[in-house]
């Protein structure tokens, strides 16, 4: 088992303290909320899409440290990179969280986002940090006020569980 | 004492023997009867503080459960072969066991249920499905834990009863002159819970019960989080009904107690339908079992209900008053440690507290400290702990609780203390 107390990294702790993208858009196409109702974590994610193109993305909530950082570089990442992009980002960060992928085997874009690769001990909390990449999803599937995008699919409704 | 404790009690620098001398325990022969307390976790010993989550569980109990299931088991109140004899003997045994522990006037008065909640379901289906009706009360308070609340919503979208809230001050405790204003003419059942898991507050229930009872409504008690920690007397506190778990009480999961009064059960309606709870079926009509049977339909777990019974022989001989006792100094010496660290903030200051101690630590989420202090060794819940009206009372989402039993001690205090220091220190 890896050193959990390595998963309070500083990079981890700094994106806590000053999470990236933190706020509302005003130019929102699409958005979601995430909540997990065993710890209290709950985050809204607004997504302004051009075509398939991530223009703007902003995040708020109240959440725990692990869930707020994930979320915070997750906006990072994915701001200007294509919803596909994205969408594989999605799967490889469930997969690293939940440990069938093994970031330092396989091939994966995870980048710095491998940090939190020691969640998988951590099984509790495994959920905290997958909630933004959940909400992510939801928000690409969402209906907006200002979006004719396509409609909720069931299959991908916003996990109010996650 | 037996042969062979007397023999190391000989031994110099031997631990004593003795659990509880001039009312006062002996913690470290106490610890030595559990025995995964004496694990590590993360490399370092296992402090464990979440005992209002669930207790553990001492060698006699865990012994007493091998016993039955090596030696006795079979199914009770059927058979009349030797094994179900003796399953039922000691099956009974223990419910008269509990029936001394809570001082019920009567065995019958004792009924064996899965937990508390199932406990606080009983008596919303036996009592309040038959009894209420449209338009009457029930009143419950912002301390209640969720199994004591969602029962009577459920029985208001069925029947389109009301509920009334009993609001709590800063420190956490119930507003008794609120309580008091609450009761009118529709007023049909009070639920209260005797001591709160999420704060810790020591309701002041005898004296509620009796201004219930003056206006004739009856009274169930959420014992849950306080029968393992100080003496409940159901005579003296007059409840109508006393509800608590069996794994809070160092024995097993799966099993818990509901009190009723003999004349409450009696009027009441059954809770589940099947065997034991029968006299007689046909298809046209079947009669009911007398109180307890009335409410234990099907096998009960059984080996759970003995184990139940082992528990409280282990609570009794320590005392319940020696227990309260060193609660008492383990919380006020966690309280002063931690009420004077910079950043951390007790949640639950009631002048009559049990031995919970909720906090928040300034800017760390409550999992994160839980997260923590699991890395030092240190096992508290964090969370909403089952009482979200509590929570949003305070305006929080979570806190961090450390719970004490009576087998922590003053250098596990300690240990929190220290871990809370490197969770700020890892924040800083």
């Amino acid at each position: 088992m890896a050193d959990p107390k390595a998963l309070y990294q500083e990079v981890i702790l700094d994106h806590n303290r000053k999470p990236r993208n933190f706020g509302t858009l005003s130019q929102a196409s699409h958005t979601a909320e995430g909540h997990n109702p065993l710890c209290g974590d709950h985050i809204t994610l607004a997504l302004e899409l051009r075509g398939d193109a991530i223009e703007g993305i902003a995040f708020q909530g109240e959440s725990c440290a692990i869930c707020k950082a994930s979320a915070s570089m997750m906006t990072a990442m994915v701001k200007g990179k294509t919803r596909q992009t994205a969408e594989t980002l999605i799967k490889e960060f469930r997969d690293m969280a939940t440990g069938t992928l093994d970031v330092g085997q396989g091939d994966h874009h995870l980048g710095r986002l491998t940090v939190f690769a020691g969640v998988r001990d951590l099984p509790t909390r495994v959920k905290c940090a997958i909630l933004p990449w959940h909400t992510l999803h939801a928000a690409f599937n969402s209906v907006s006020s200002t979006s004719t995008e396509a409609g909720d699919d069931p299959m991908h409704a916003p996990i109010g569980d996650a | 004492m037996n042969m062979t404790a007397q023999a190391r009690s000989r031994i110099p620098g031997a631990v004593p023997e003795t659990p509880v001398s001039s009312g006062k325990l002996n913690v470290e022969r106490i610890r030595a009867d559990f025995p995964i307390l004496k694990l590590n976790v993360a490399g370092r010993p296992l402090v464990y503080l979440d005992n209002a989550a669930s207790s553990q569980m001492p060698q006699p109990v865990i012994d007493r459960l091998v016993r039955y299931q090596t030696e006795q088991h079979a199914n009770i109140h059927r058979g009349v072969h030797y094994l179900s004899e003796t399953a039922t003997a000691a099956y009974e045994e223990s419910r008269r066991k509990i029936q001394h522990f809570i001082n019920a006037r009567e065995d019958r008065e004792v009924i064996f249920t899965s937990g508390t909640t199932e406990a606080v379901n009983l008596v919303m289906h036996g009592f309040g499905r038959k009894f209420l009706t449209a338009g009457d009360e029930v009143i419950l308070t912002t301390l209640e834990h969720h199994s004591n609340i969602v029962p009577w919503q459920m029985l208001r979208d069925e029947k389109g009863i009301k509920i009334r809230v009993v609001p709590i001050n800063d420190a956490g405790e119930l507003l008794i002159d609120e309580y008091e204003k609450l009761f009118n003419e529709r007023t049909r059942f009070v639920g209260v819970m005797h001591v709160s898991n999420a704060l810790g507050t020591v309701n002041p229930v005898k004296a509620m019960i009796a201004y219930a009872h003056a206006r004739g409504v009856p009274v169930l008690v959420d014992g849950a989080q306080a029968a393992p920690h100080l003496k409940v007397d159901v005579q003296d506190l007059d409840c109508d009904f006393y509800a608590f778990s069996g794994h809070k009480l160092c024995g097993p999961t799966g099993i818990g107690i509901l009190y009723g009064k003999a004349a409450q059960l009696e009027r009441m309606q059954p809770f589940k339908g099947g065997g034991d709870m029968i006299l007689s079926v046909s298809f046209e009509k079947t009669v009911y079992n007398a109180i307890p049977y009335k409410f234990e339909a099907g096998t009960p777990p059984i080996a759970a209900a003995i184990g139940l019974g082992a528990a409280v022989d282990y609570l009794s001989a320590l005392g319940m008053d020696a227990i309260a006792t060193h609660e008492h100094e383990l919380l006020e010496y966690a309280t002063a440690q931690v009420s004077g660290m910079p950043g951390v903030r007790i949640v639950g200051t009631a002048r009559h507290k049990s031995a919970v101690l909720s906090f928040t630590i300034a800017g760390v989420h409550p999992h994160d400290v839980g997260t923590l202090l699991n890395q030092d060794g240190v096992a508290v819940r964090t969370g909403h702990h089952c009482a979200q009206p509590v929570m949003q009372r305070f305006s929080i989402p979570a806190t961090s609780r450390a719970s004490f039993a009576f087998y922590n001690t003053m250098g596990e205090v300690d240990a929190l203390v220290a871990g809370i220091r490197n969770v700020q220190k890892v924040f800083g």
